[in-house]
């Protein structure tokens, strides 16, 4: 397997405030990565670090085996697209992009040749000659990557592409943005706060909290199996419930967890792998909390909201001892505000979490 | 209440403006125009003589010789004083303090009134006493008489009035340089382009608005200097520093040939008027172009 990116021990500090602490990490060749967190989070710090932006304390920045983090910033094989795209305003589209080919002295005719490529790619050879100001938002993100493609970096860079774009042109350039993942031979680093941009785009996401990488892996797995309470916490929309559980004397293979409301959860968490008479918490995603069911309730709850979604509902409700929980229903769903309906909780679903926050998850039934 | 009631009453509002700036700006500037065609002088109404003072003035080698020095100075100004604030801003613009307090040294000159001014500036050119005489001498050079050498007095006027202006220009660059977007210095970085490169392809271009307004602004100030070349030199020696301005001070007031000097007023008017449209059109008359981003 080739390496693209390494990350050694990064730290970054600015001033006394500790902003990256010991960050390492590798990428494959072509591999998508999301950095995905909240802000203050210390991503996008990385991401310039990488860039050159910034200078790490300590640590070192790989890329394709060659040591970059004492290169300047033009030299690293990296082509970033900013968020707020910094196109240079007097420039027309086409100076914008050949601007850094003519600094790296590539022959005219490649620089146009490359010119043309991109903007055919991105569908803006029409508007070669025009300037960013004359573009709407949506143009002027793909000159910014056309910027950026035309370098044919060894990696690209992109700082929350998406969060300057309106709701309906996010969701089309999330799709341009995959398509282009696949025609250029380059490792992605995106950076984002948005957990479904990270789902949808990446093959790996890299959450980030609290100076820290809080877990790496692909989408589902960082989805269905969360390392600790923070990812669960951060990933997934509406967020997971959590909520006190005491686990159950037996001897059974897999632990039984009791609610506040008195209510019992069978789960497919290994007894084994918990800790001793530690108090746990119980994560339940919504669609692991159904209304109805009357005959196979395992709980019921009083409601609080109701949330039409359209092919399902959501309802935010409370147990019996006034722990919030947050359901779902399909559509076409009678609850109202104040009935008190029955919850059936699938405990295979269930996650547990320690009292240091680490995750445990059940094994694949 | 009708639309023509409204507009009426909108104009209230602005009235006292309207009459001041009818009263002080307006009427003079048509006063000045009427007395350019008269024969005029401190104890009559005078008598019209249609061109008669523009004809005299084409041929008075006094005026045309004041505003050859008038051009040549303005010259020696405008291009020294902006690359000089423009050099001083990008020097200038950090956060440290030390720059803060250093911008306010370089601006303190501007407050000055000219008086004072024209006397620092005296005591430095003087070639007996000055600084520069000093200075000169400690190379064992003839001390150079800037005030008293006919080719050294338009560039005595030209480094006090430097001297002196600096300030607003830099401090307009500066506003200009903390309009630019620090991540297209990123995205410059990031392109590979050199400190020189970045200067000319990114810094130049963004101030290029800031520029252009600078250079307006100084050549229609400097096309009216005055108080230095009265005060410095004179517009001595033998007129070789007597400006349009001064020119037509004299005429006015020391000679109190109103008309002849409302003339001279209206073909300065109509050059500065010409020379700045020119400047303004040939840099592309694009203002608010250049923005997106």
């Amino acid at each position: 397997m080739r390496l693209s990116l390494e990350l050694r021990s990064i730290q970054k500090s600015f001033g006394e405030t500790k902003i990256l602490d010991d960050i390492s990490l590798n990428l494959e060749a072509r591999e998508f990565i999301a950095f995905l967190g909240p802000s203050g989070s210390g991503k996008s710090t990385l991401l310039r670090i990488v860039a050159g932006l910034e200078t790490a304390d300590s640590g070192e920045v790989w890329l394709d085996g060659e040591r970059i983090d004492q290169l300047p910033p033009g030299e690293r094989g990296v082509a970033m697209v900013f968020q707020h795209y910094a196109l240079y305003p007097h420039m027309s589209v086409r100076e914008n992009m050949a601007f850094g080919l003519r600094n790296a002295k590539v022959p005219k005719d490649e620089i146009d040749r490359r010119i043309e490529d991109a903007a055919r790619v991105l569908e803006i050879d029409h508007m070669l000659d025009r300037k960013p100001a004359a573009m709407s938002g949506g143009q002027r993100q793909r000159v910014a990557i056309g910027r950026a493609i035309v370098k044919h970096p060894r990696l690209f860079l992109l700082d929350e592409p998406l969060s300057n774009l309106d709701a309906a042109l996010r969701l089309r350039t999330r799709v341009e943005l995959a398509q282009l993942k696949q025609k250029v031979d380059a490792a992605v680093i995106m950076v984002t706060h948005d957990q479904a941009e990270a789902m949808t785009l990446a093959d790996r996401i890299v959450v980030i909290d609290d100076q820290r990488i809080q877990q790496v892996g692909p989408p589902m797995e960082i989805y269905s199996r969360p390392a600790n309470i923070f990812v669960a916490q951060f990933v997934g929309s509406p967020a997971m419930t959590l909520a006190p559980g005491k686990l159950l004397n037996g001897d059974g293979e897999f632990a039984r967890v009791k609610l506040g409301d008195g209510s019992t959860i069978e789960t497919r968490v290994r007894r084994e792998a918990l800790p001793n008479n530690a108090p746990l918490r119980v994560g339940l995603r919504p669609e692991a909390v159904r209304v109805g069911g009357d005959n196979q309730a395992t709980t019921k709850a009083k409601v609080d909201l109701v949330e039409r979604l359209g092919e399902r509902t959501l309802v935010y409700a409370r147990l019996a001892d006034g722990q919030p929980i947050t359901a779902e229903d399909e559509g076409y769903s009678q609850v109202r505000i104040g009935d008190e309906v029955p919850l059936r909780i699938d405990g295979g679903s269930a996650h547990l979490f320690g009292p240091d926050g680490a995750g445990y998850h059940g094994v694949e039934a | 209440m009708t639309s023509a009631e409204r507009d009426w009453r909108g104009f209230l509002f602005v009235a006292p403006f309207l009459l001041l700036y009818a009263l002080i700006l307006v009427f003079p500037l048509f006063r000045g125009f009427w007395l350019s065609f008269n024969q005029v002088d401190i104890f009559g109404d005078g008598h019209f003589v249609g061109l008669a003072n523009y004809v005299e003035l084409a041929a008075d080698p006094i005026f045309t010789t004041s505003l050859v020095n008038t051009f040549i100075v303005t010259l020696m100004i405008v291009p020294v004083l902006t690359v000089l604030a423009l050099l001083l801003a990008i020097a200038l613009n950090n956060a440290g303090r030390g720059a803060a307090l250093m911008r306010g040294i370089f601006f303190s000159s501007a407050v000055l009134s000219v008086t004072i001014v024209t006397l620092i500036w005296r005591f430095v050119l003087a070639p007996d006493a000055g600084l520069l005489g000093e200075l000169w001498q400690a190379f064992g050079w003839q001390p150079l008489g800037f005030l008293s050498e006919p080719h050294l007095v338009l560039p005595a006027l030209a480094i006090t009035t430097i001297w002196w202006s600096l300030g607003l220009p830099m401090l307009l660059f500066l506003a200009g340089l903390q309009q630019i977007p620090q991540d297209m210095y990123e995205a410059a970085a990031l392109d590979g382009a050199d400190r020189w490169t970045t200067f000319w392809r990114i810094t130049v271009p963004s101030l290029r608005r800031t520029l252009v307004l600078v250079v307006m602004l100084q050549t229609a100030a400097q096309l009216q200097m005055f108080g230095q070349a009265q005060l410095l030199t004179g517009g001595g020696p033998g007129g070789a520093s007597r400006t349009t301005v001064l020119f037509l001070f004299e005429s006015a007031f020391g000679r109190w040939e109103l008309g002849y000097a409302a003339a001279a007023a209206e073909i300065l008017f109509l050059i500065i008027l010409a020379v700045t449209l020119t400047q303004y059109w040939a840099t592309g008359r694009t203002p608010g172009a250049a923005h997106g981003r």
